[in-house]
């Protein structure tokens, strides 16, 4: 536990320096933002106020203890901090990917397990082949089609944002409607393909379970098919419980390119946002952020796993 | 051969005639622009099968154009990704002991780093990217999960019979590893390049549709894609056939991956699920996680 713990300091660390050596080998400095018009001796002046001159293991040094100290430095972009931006952002997308992920492992797990128990009959190669159709449609293209399909064409739904710009003069039911219309499109882009991803690691895992003795012996002492069929399942998590916790930093990350075509104003959309406007200190936090979740995500997936079989566990 | 290949090497068979012979299949040259007032945004016709773009480009052109570059730059940075992914591995289970350990710990870091906010970190800094860079670029953030694929297969293969005996006979160091190990692993790694593919090409369209992948006016599936991104309603055709061929030609390598899988390895890539660009987490070729034998290794 404590060597996890280590490594995903290590990782953030890590982070944290190929955020610093982006930035330092990237080409012009924050000065060069400030365009021709400024005398050399300004500009040698701001350099110095900001300490672009000193060497750069005291910017190093100084660019880590800021970032320990929760000081992420200031979004030029929207004029504020960066933490105040990544904090509106994060709630967003830890809403829209909550959904998705509760709808990807439970649809996946289902379809997985149906195909899984019934390996290499005719329903059984016809999901597959729909499934790997689903997982090979490039998320933001799929966004893009139910874009045209459902709002420009249909208008059945809202285009873009989380909620109407009347939203706050709604009762509360109506709200909820608002919402949930606002949230069909992305969360049915990121689920159609999602749902295909974790069907096929459960299709897999459930297909070589049912394969193993004990399922044997589970039908030689008689119980029901479908008893068996929950034994086998239990020893067929492990692959999901993995691809969950792999998964699990997305929550933090955001879709970056869902979030962009639906105008969903979460992480994904702050960091395309912050690299249009070449906003750098937003997309170096954001690397960090997202290596540090992606650190912690790998760790609980560990955990689980070894709470799922026993085997795993270390002594 | 097994009839089971068939249907996937029909669609990869398809795919590669219509890219090697893009040239003589396509109209028009790529960037040409056919007649800027009568033939500007025009919808599918005879003429122009796919129809034609805001400044009187061939759609089709640019898409058979493109196809060759989309997938030139996957299949390179793949290779890279494979070259670099295995020598790493090799490097870490020859060595042994402390590197080894080292290796693999600095490989889980490596591993929890998200790839796309790398890349879309890197495109923001340095802005347009020419192709070799951009080769480069996917090629070097993409290796770590063969390389984690590599090494927990090297030891899972070390402990088999045959290679106890191969050593029991004295054969050691890079030739155990070359001549006995290796071959082993060429379906797995075969397997691992055709997922790496379906997943880089769908990452190119995506870069390329933010504008940080293939620059314009070069024509790739992900830049025809960002030209009608803002009239995606009203040009429909310059969205759709682009997509449609994203689609086809990743629906074909992981249909390929699959076949191969099947026939090969049925255990030994876990991962179906590398051919997606949008999770930044989405690791190629393993689902095991950091200082967790494989399920493989478990069993006994």
């Amino acid at each position: 536990m404590i060597l996890r713990l280590l490594q995903s300091v290590a990782v953030v660390f890590s982070a944290a320096t190929l955020a610093f050596v982006l930035l330092q080998l990237a080409p012009g400095d924050p000065t060069t933002a400030l365009g021709e018009g400024i005398t050399p001796e300004l500009r040698a002046t701001i350099r110095a106020q900001y300490g672009l001159d000193d060497s750069l293991a005291t910017q190093y040094g100084r660019w880590l203890w800021s970032l320990v100290r929760g000081d992420w430095g200031w979004s030029r972009d929207q004029h504020r901090p960066v933490a105040a931006v990544l904090a509106d952002a994060l709630p967003r997308s830890l809403f829209l990917m909550g959904c998705a992920l509760i709808v990807n492992v439970v649809g996946g797990m289902l379809i997985g397990a149906w195909q899984g128990a019934r390996a290499g009959s005719r329903r059984d190669r016809t999901t597959s082949t729909a499934l790997l159709v689903l997982c090979s449609l490039p998320e933001f293209w799929l966004a893009l089609v139910l874009l045209v399909v459902f709002v420009h064409q249909l208008g059945w739904l809202p285009a873009t944002g989380i909620t109407d710009e009347m939203s706050r003069y709604m009762s509360t039911r109506q709200q909820f409607v608002d919402r949930v219309r606002h949230l069909v499109l992305p969360l049915t882009s990121l689920s159609l393909v999602g749902i295909a991803v974790f069907a096929r690691y459960q299709r897999d895992a459930m297909q070589e379970s049912m394969t193993q003795p004990f399922v044997r012996t589970a039908r030689a002492k008689g119980l029901t098919e479908s008893a068996v069929r929950r034994q086998a399942w239990r020893s067929a998590l492990l692959p999901v419980i993995t691809l969950t916790g792999l998964m699990l930093p997305t929550l933090v990350t955001g879709a970056v390119f869902v979030e962009r075509v639906f105008a969903w104003p979460g992480m994904g959309f702050a960091m395309i946002r912050a690299i249009e406007a070449r906003d750098y200190p937003v997309v170096s936090a954001g690397v960090i952020v997202g290596s540090a979740v992606t650190a912690l995500g790998a760790a609980l997936a560990d955990i689980a796993r070894e709470i799922a079989d026993p085997r795993l566990r270390t002594p | 051969m097994s009839r089971r290949l068939s249907p996937a090497f029909v669609l990869i068979a398809l795919l590669v005639c219509v890219v090697v012979a893009g040239p003589l299949l396509s109209p028009y040259a790529p960037n040409a622009q056919l007649d800027i007032i009568t033939l500007r945004s025009q919808a599918p016709s005879l003429a122009h099968p796919f129809g034609t773009d805001a400044v009187s480009r061939d759609v089709l052109s640019r898409v058979l154009d493109g196809g060759r570059v989309s997938l030139a730059l996957a299949i390179l940075s793949v290779s890279l990704s494979l070259v670099v992914g295995t020598l790493y591995g090799a490097i870490s289970t020859l060595a042994g002991g402390v590197i080894d350990t080292t290796m693999r710990r600095a490989l889980d870091i490596a591993l929890s780093i998200p790839r796309l906010l790398v890349l879309l970190a890197v495109g923001a800094l340095w802005g347009a990217l020419s192709f070799p860079a951009l080769v480069l670029l996917i090629g070097l953030t993409g290796w770590f999960a063969t390389a984690r694929l590599v090494t927990d297969e090297l030891r899972a293969l070390g402990a088999l019979e045959f290679a106890i005996a191969a050593r029991a006979m004295g054969v050691r160091g890079p030739r155990l590893l070359w001549r006995h190990l290796m071959p082993h692993l060429l379906p797995t790694l075969v397997i691992t390049a055709s997922f790496g593919v379906a997943g880089t090409i769908a990452l190119e369209a995506g870069l390329s549709y933010l504008g940080l992948g293939i620059q314009a006016p070069q024509a790739s599936w992900g830049t025809i894609l960002r030209d009608g991104a803002g009239v995606a309603q009203s040009e429909w055709w310059l969205s759709l056939f682009p997509g449609l061929a994203t689609v086809f030609a990743v629906l074909a390598c992981n249909a390929l991956g699959d076949a191969l899988r099947k026939q090969f390895a049925p255990n030994h890539v876990l991962s179906v699920a590398t051919s997606r660009a949008a999770a930044p987490t989405r690791v190629a070729g393993t689902t095991s996680s950091p200082a967790l034998p494989s399920s493989r290794t478990v069993r006994p």
